[in-house]
This record gives C-alpha cells, sequence and structure tokens, in this order.
C-alpha cells in the first residue's frame, strides 16, 4: 500500500505538558520523525506528551511497534503518555493491541489536560 | 479521519484506508478445526498479548535475507510466503493455519518441539496483513508476548528485493525468562534465520544470507505481570504429554465398557 509522510508538530501548553499534533500515516518510516518529535516535547520538567490523532490517516502495525517504542522511552523518563482525537477505527486498533492499557485515551485535547492535571 | 464538506455539512467520517488490513477486535481467541494429529491446546479462550502485556526485557530482532539474482516484488514475495507460510519453517515447528490465505483475524495453532519429546501448543491472531506486510500477535500463555512483522521490500538504488522478519517480545512470564539466555533465544533466532533461509531458497537464492540485529530496548521487566505464568503454554504442554499414558489407560477402559454394553 502506498504510504505518505507523516508529519509531527509539537506545542508546549505548559512546563509539564507537551502536544504531538500527528498528521498523515505513522509506519515504521515514521521512527525518525516520532524520535524527533519526542526529543522536542521532553524536557527536564515534562510529566506528560499528549498524542493528538486527529490528523492520522494511515496507520500499519510498523506504526503501533513505533508507538511502544515511544511507550517504553517516556516511561523510561516517568512521564505519561495520552493520546485523543482517535476515530472509532483506531480506537478499536488500540483496544485490539492492548495499546490502551498503556496509553490513555480521551476524547479531547481538553479532558486529556485535565486528566493530567495540566489545566 | 474526519472531513469537513465544502457546503458547510455535517462532517463525515471516512473509511480509513487501512480499514481492511487490521483484524477486528476480539476479547478471546477461538480457533477452527485443526487436523486430528495438531495437539490443540493453548489457544481458544486466550487473549492476545503484546509487548505490554509480557513481563521479560523488550526486545527487537530483525531478520533479514537478501534476494539476489530473483526477479520478483516485495508484493509478489509476501504473496508466496502467505500461500504457504508453514512450508518454510523448520521441522521443529508445525503451522496449522487457515486453508486460504493468511486475512487479519486469522487464528492458527502451532506445535512446536520443545525436547523431551514435548510438543508446545500455543497459536497466533494475524492482527494486520496487507500486500507488502503482515503480523501476528501472540496468545497468552505463548513463550513471548510479541508482535512478529514479515515484510518484504525493495532497497534503493539498486532495486535489491529482501524478506524480512521483525520481532519485538518480551517473555511473557518469568519461566520463560529465566530460559531466555540459555535456549530461548538461540532456538528463537535459528527458527527465524532457517524460515528466511528456506523462503530464499524456495524463490531462487542459491545461498542465502540471513543477518540478525538484535536490540535490547527495555532492561526492565515488569514484574507486575509475573502472574501470566498461570497460562503458561510450555508448562501446561508438558503435563498434557505426562498425563498421555494416563488418557490412554482411561480410554481403554471405557472402550471395554462400552464394548460389554453393547453385548449385553
Amino acid at each position: 500500500m502506498k504510504q505518505k509522510a507523516g508529519t509531527m508538530d509539537v506545542r508546549q501548553v505548559s512546563g509539564l505538558v507537551s502536544v504531538v499534533d500527528v498528521r498523515g500515516d505513522v509506519t515504521a518510516e515514521s521512527e525518525g520523525a516520532l524520535n524527533n518529535a519526542y526529543s522536542s516535547a521532553s524536557t527536564p520538567t515534562t510529566r506528560a506528551i499528549i498524542l493528538n490523532f486527529s490528523g492520522l490517516d494511515y496507520m500499519n502495525s510498523g506504526g503501533i511497534g513505533m508507538l511502544v517504542m515511544l511507550l517504553v522511552r517516556a516511561n523510561r523518563q516517568r512521564q505519561r503518555l495520552l493520546a485523543y482525537g482517535l476515530n472509532q477505527h483506531y480506537r478499536q486498533i488500540f483496544e485490539l493491541t492492548r495499546l490502551d492499557e498503556a496509553i490513555d485515551i480521551h476524547d479531547s485535547e481538553a479532558e486529556a489536560l485535565v486528566a493530567v492535571g495540566g489545566r | 479521519m474526519t472531513t469537513h464538506p465544502a457546503d458547510g455539512g455535517e462532517p463525515v467520517e471516512l473509511t480509513p484506508r487501512d480499514a481492511a488490513n487490521w483484524a477486528k477486535h476480539v476479547s478471546t481467541l477461538r480457533l477452527g478445526e485443526v487436523p486430528a494429529e495438531a495437539i490443540n491446546l493453548n489457544v481458544t479462550g486466550k487473549r492476545v498479548v503484546g509487548p505490554i502485556q509480557g513481563f521479560g526485557r523488550l526486545w527487537q530482532k530483525t531478520y533479514r535475507v537478501e534476494l539476489p539474482g530473483v526477479q520478483t516484488t516485495p508484493a509478489k514475495v509476501i504473496a508466496t510466503w502467505k500461500q504457504d507460510f508453514g512450508s518454510f519453517w523448520p521441522d521443529s515447528g508445525r503451522f496449522y493455519g487457515p486453508l486460504t490465505s493468511m486475512a487479519p483475524g486469522d487464528v492458527a495453532l502451532l506445535n512446536l518441539s520443545v525436547g523431551g519429546g514435548v510438543k508446545l501448543s500455543t497459536g497466533i491472531l494475524v492482527l494486520y496483513a496487507d500486500e507488502e506486510s503482515f503480523t501476528f500477535m501472540t496468545p497468552q500463555g505463548h513463550i513471548f508476548a510479541a508482535w512478529i512483522t514479515f515484510s518484504a521490500a525493495t532497497a534503493e538504488p539498486d532495486g535489491l528485493c529482501a524478506a524480512q522478519v521483525q520481532v519485538l517480545l518480551r517473555a511473557n512470564d518469568p519461566v520463560y525468562e529465566l530460559g531466555m539466555p540459555l535456549v530461548v533465544q538461540r532456538r528463537e533466532d535459528r527458527f527465524w534465520q532457517q524460515t528466511l533461509a528456506n523462503l530464499a531458497r524456495h524463490l531462487g537464492v542459491a545461498e542465502p544470507a540471513v543477518t540478525t540485529a538484535v536490540v535490547c530496548v527495555d532492561r526492565r521487566r515488569q514484574w507486575s505481570n509475573a502472574a501470566n505464568v498461570w497460562h503458561n503454554a510450555g508448562i501446561r504442554s508438558a503435563l498434557y504429554t505426562l498425563g498421555a499414558p494416563l488418557r490412554r489407560l482411561w480410554q481403554a477402559a471405557r472402550g471395554g465398557r462400552d464394548t460389554r454394553r453393547a453385548r449385553a
């Protein structure tokens, strides 16, 4: 299947929380972009990273693998990983792969921020 | 993905491009019919597990074989691999999958020889499949809590095709983790190296060279998942093998009783 390069932009919401806006495709090819995004999002004071999937177009099993790698990096820094903007299809994939047991899923950015006490 | 029409109407949720590639959500696995000679244990009723649910260190293992001199495409390699998946396995493993091609949501039974006359019975779920890759997820009790991705790709600039197995795994429980440095890792490596070599030979490579790259992604063990040992398919399969003489005696006794009843 033809894949398009994804982009990941980082927003610092506060000293404690960063948001990564994921757009396009998330596959094994996204490793570099995801690592760069994590490096920008993670500061010495960051306690939570929120992934915004509302612009997600396509994800394969390689992409799910990348999210596990990201989770390991975040756990190592004692950071929580949260997500919002997942449509029904991707929510089901998170449930099937049981990623939802490690990444808290929320309906909106506001809800995710409340969950981490960021606002 | 959601799109907003230009006329300002209600937003419409589009079907994602990958929708057909993923298995549907299942709470527990259900296995279809399997041949009579297969040992069917530790699959039906089990939940799938991934690296998050496992116990041991997290490893990423990548086995790769190039296919020099073979005029093919990644899609053709994957089609061949899916079609005859079990035939490329070494003799120590038997794969009882669906007769049709490998499709998302398919469940297959595995019987793996682990020594001492014991066959470890476990399974896999086809989590994801497209034209150039497919991924398995393992059930509770399997040696690994893992995602195993089989793929093929063409390398630039020479256009050489290569086949690859990439495993993201944790040992499922403390017993398996104990065996990792001694036996399990080496067996796992040999298994996929032989599989790739068999596939490459089938595709026309005379002397396949399989490379292996191993990365420890997370050294920490997840002690909160130590109770996974309850589902350990190795222990359950060994107990099943030890119980075989008793089952035979029981069946013989029942058969004799049924014969006497039929005569009466």
